[in-house]
């Protein structure tokens, strides 16, 4: 049967997967949440991003970052420099000793803008940093890393090393970053208030649509040439380099692309939370958001999706009424997606779910999806 | 900025400073010793080894309470029981989590990586619920409290004395049990040529299970030497891991003599960038400094010379 559907980038049963998100994230959820749980999963869904952006670097790739909370919050920060400085008009900071530099500032005694906070009052130079700088962050690291062939667990340490030092500078310098306490008390976005239900729900929107337009260019990225590339890579990198391909290459520009995706999240979570603070930057934050890739399955940019939805409405529900048992069974988490379920929820759904499916089915007698084990 | 003070009160700063981090020196080397076993000899990442400190911490606790209520006679010398106990305490559970988990994931350093962020996660709960989220403290030897005056200006705190001691006599006893015993021989000689070691009659997955158990019974004693300096709460374990990481990666993954070369580079550092900057610049400084030499020279400080 010629599948009209079937393309070199995604064949029938990809498209149907890409669907059902679709219509779970745009309809599904729109109708039968109230606002403040839409908002919630909202903010749910700006972790899929960094999730996406890891099944490309570890699952395909084979580099693991645990400093994906970087990037996440280089991303958040942006947006929320910009934001806190329409918020902090000189007609809103009026009973401040300076007037028109953001409260924290303030408190802290300083009496002029840093000359860094300056370009963020331009929205259109915002929406570029908050691109650039976390991949132009990465880029540095990569460079610095992959063409001296450093990879595996001595990576996974220095970007933890990384996100570490970064949650010490924030918060160190109280000042210029308000501090533990991160950017708050954000209110518009060119005039327009985005602390009403209406706006949250405008931005749940936009936020779905520009996941999914990651979504398009995670499985573009995989089905493409370079996505066999970082799988030949990831399964025998000196073979892929002695057949002449320069491998530090293609890290860095899958590892900048993780950034990318990540820092995309970060500003949806800015704007759709309304702060942003060093607890979503640093070590544990960063190692959380691996679990929900893994959980998802490592190797399925849908399924990430799906195991960030799920780990997050987890945590929430559990950790609201069961404080204790939410550590003990995020650790379990932690431990059975490795030892037991190495493929995560994508990978149960091919193994289990998908032959008996297809037993319900006679008519559709497609062969059995490969996922590529361990 | 020093034209305030006396040529002796500076001298006096610099020694009490100098002090200080030697003090933290002692602290990072019994961290990275047992990862150094650990991470340096078999490839393991533990991200549980703080939780393991803080078990042996927690077992010096109990047993402080304990001779403090039952045999108060033998107080002064608990201590040395409580060391003792928090090696052969953590190295059990470290033996049964390497047989539960770690010999599974050998081949997948990655996931190890996790496995054990999500043990330490448990741990730490289970701390939380049996000791409670407040921090506790042991009740000192009267031996080991006030300091010891070197000049009318310059005094050393015993206990800090004590931990540097420790840290001395553990090292010591890593290094002869890494290079002078059989077990250590066969340990090296794994991490050589697994295959090779196995071929010529090593019982490997022995060797791991004995070294895995002995990092972890390290751990346990350097976070008993930790109650003598400061109390223990049940995330105080998750403070340490990047730290001691980067010890032991500085160093050189596989060098002793490298593992305590960066400790000492590393608090020195620290401690002299703290007179002059806030304490959280100064760690952000070290970091940087160790993050960047290391993206300059991955292999570390020492390294092993190693055909793969």
């Amino acid at each position: 049967m010629i599948n009209p559907f079937t393309h070199k980038y995604m064949n029938g049963r990809e498209a149907l997967g890409f669907a059902i998100l679709a219509a779970i994230i745009f309809v599904l959820f729109p109708l039968v949440l109230e606002p403040f749980r839409l908002n919630l999963f909202g903010k749910y869904l700006t972790y899929a991003f960094v999730a996406v952006g890891l099944v490309l670097c570890w699952g395909v790739g084979g580099i693991l970052s645990l400093g994906q909370g970087v990037f996440f919050g280089l991303g958040g920060y942006c947006m929320a420099m910009f934001l806190k400085l329409e918020a902090s008009s000189p007609e809103n900071t009026a009973i401040q000793s300076t007037p028109g530099i953001p409260d924290f500032m303030d408190w802290n005694q300083l009496t002029a803008l840093p000359w860094w906070w300056e370009p963020f009052n331009s929205f259109a130079f915002t929406i570029f940093a908050v691109v650039a700088v976390p991949v132009v962050f990465a880029f540095v690291i990569g460079v610095a890393m992959f063409r001296r062939r450093v990879g595996g667990v001595y990576f996974a340490i220095i970007t933890q090393a990384i996100a570490a030092i970064l949650t010490i500078l924030i918060i160190g310098q109280q000042g210029f970053t308000g501090g533990v306490n991160g950017i708050t008390d954000l209110r518009t976005l060119h005039g327009w208030d985005i602390r009403t239900d209406e706006a949250k729900t405008t931005l749940y929107f936009v936020n779905g649509v520009l996941l999914f337009a990651v979504l398009f260019a995670a499985q573009f990225v995989r089905k493409s040439k370079l996505g066999r590339l970082l799988i030949a890579m990831r399964d025998q990198e000196d073979r892929v380099r002695f057949s002449g391909y320069d491998v530090a290459n293609f890290k860095i520009f899958v590892f900048c692309l993780g950034a990318a995706f990540a820092a995309i999240g970060g500003a949806m979570f800015t704007l759709q939370v309304g702060f942003m603070s060093p607890s979503f930057v640093g070590i544990v934050p960063s190692i959380e958001m691996v679990i929900f890739a893994a959980v998802g399955g490592r190797l399925s940019i849908l399924g990430a999706v799906y195991g960030t939805l799920l780990v997050n409405w987890a945590k929430t529900t559990f950790s609201e009424s069961f404080p204790e048992l939410w550590l003990l069974g995020l650790g379990a988490l932690f431990i059975a997606v490795v030892m037991a379920f190495p493929n995560g929820l994508a990978g149960v759904w091919a193994e289990q779910v998908a032959p008996r499916l297809r037993k319900l089915w006679p008519g559709n007698a497609a062969a059995p999806e490969n996922t590529p084990a361990e | 900025m020093f034209s305030d003070y006396s040529m002796s009160e500076l001298t006096a700063i610099f020694a009490m400073q100098g002090f200080a981090g030697l003090i933290l020196f002692s602290v990072f080397v019994l961290m990275a010793l047992g990862l150094a076993i650990i991470f340096g000899q078999m490839g393991v990442i533990n991200m549980a080894h703080g939780e393991f400190m803080i078990l042996g911490a927690y077992v010096t606790y109990l047993l402080s309470n304990f001779f403090e209520a039952y045999l108060p006679a033998l107080f002064s010398i608990y201590f040395f029981i409580a060391m003792a106990l928090a090696f052969v305490v953590s190295g059990a559970l470290g033996m049964f989590v390497e047989w539960a988990m770690i010999r599974h994931l050998y081949k997948r350093p990655l996931d190890t990586l996790l496995a054990t962020w999500g043990l330490s996660l448990i741990l730490q709960q289970v701390y939380r619920s049996v000791f409670g989220a407040r921090e506790v403290g042991v009740t000192i030897p009267d031996w080991m409290i006030g300091s010891l005056p070197l000049t009318d200006m310059i005094e050393i705190p015993i206990n800090g004395i004590f931990v540097m001691v420790l840290a001395v006599g553990i090292s010591v006893a890593v290094y002869v049990m890494m290079y002078r015993s059989r077990w250590g021989q066969q340990v090296r000689a794994i991490n050589n040529n697994r295959v090779m070691a196995d071929a010529v009659g090593i019982n490997t997955a022995w060797t791991d299970r004995m070294t895995f158990a002995i990092g972890c019974g390290v751990a346990g004693v350097a976070g008993s030497a930790f109650t003598m300096i400061g109390s223990t709460g049940p995330t105080a374990g998750q403070l340490y891991i990047v730290d001691t990481f980067l010890v032991v990666v500085f160093g050189g993954a596989g060098s002793l003599l490298g593992t305590i070369a960066s400790a000492f580079s590393i608090s020195q550092a620290q401690s002299i960038l703290e007179f002059f900057l806030s304490g959280s610049m100064a760690k952000v400084l070290t970091l940087l400094t160790v993050v960047g030499i290391l993206m300059l020279r991955p292999q570390g400080l020492f390294a092993m010379k190693l055909r793969k």
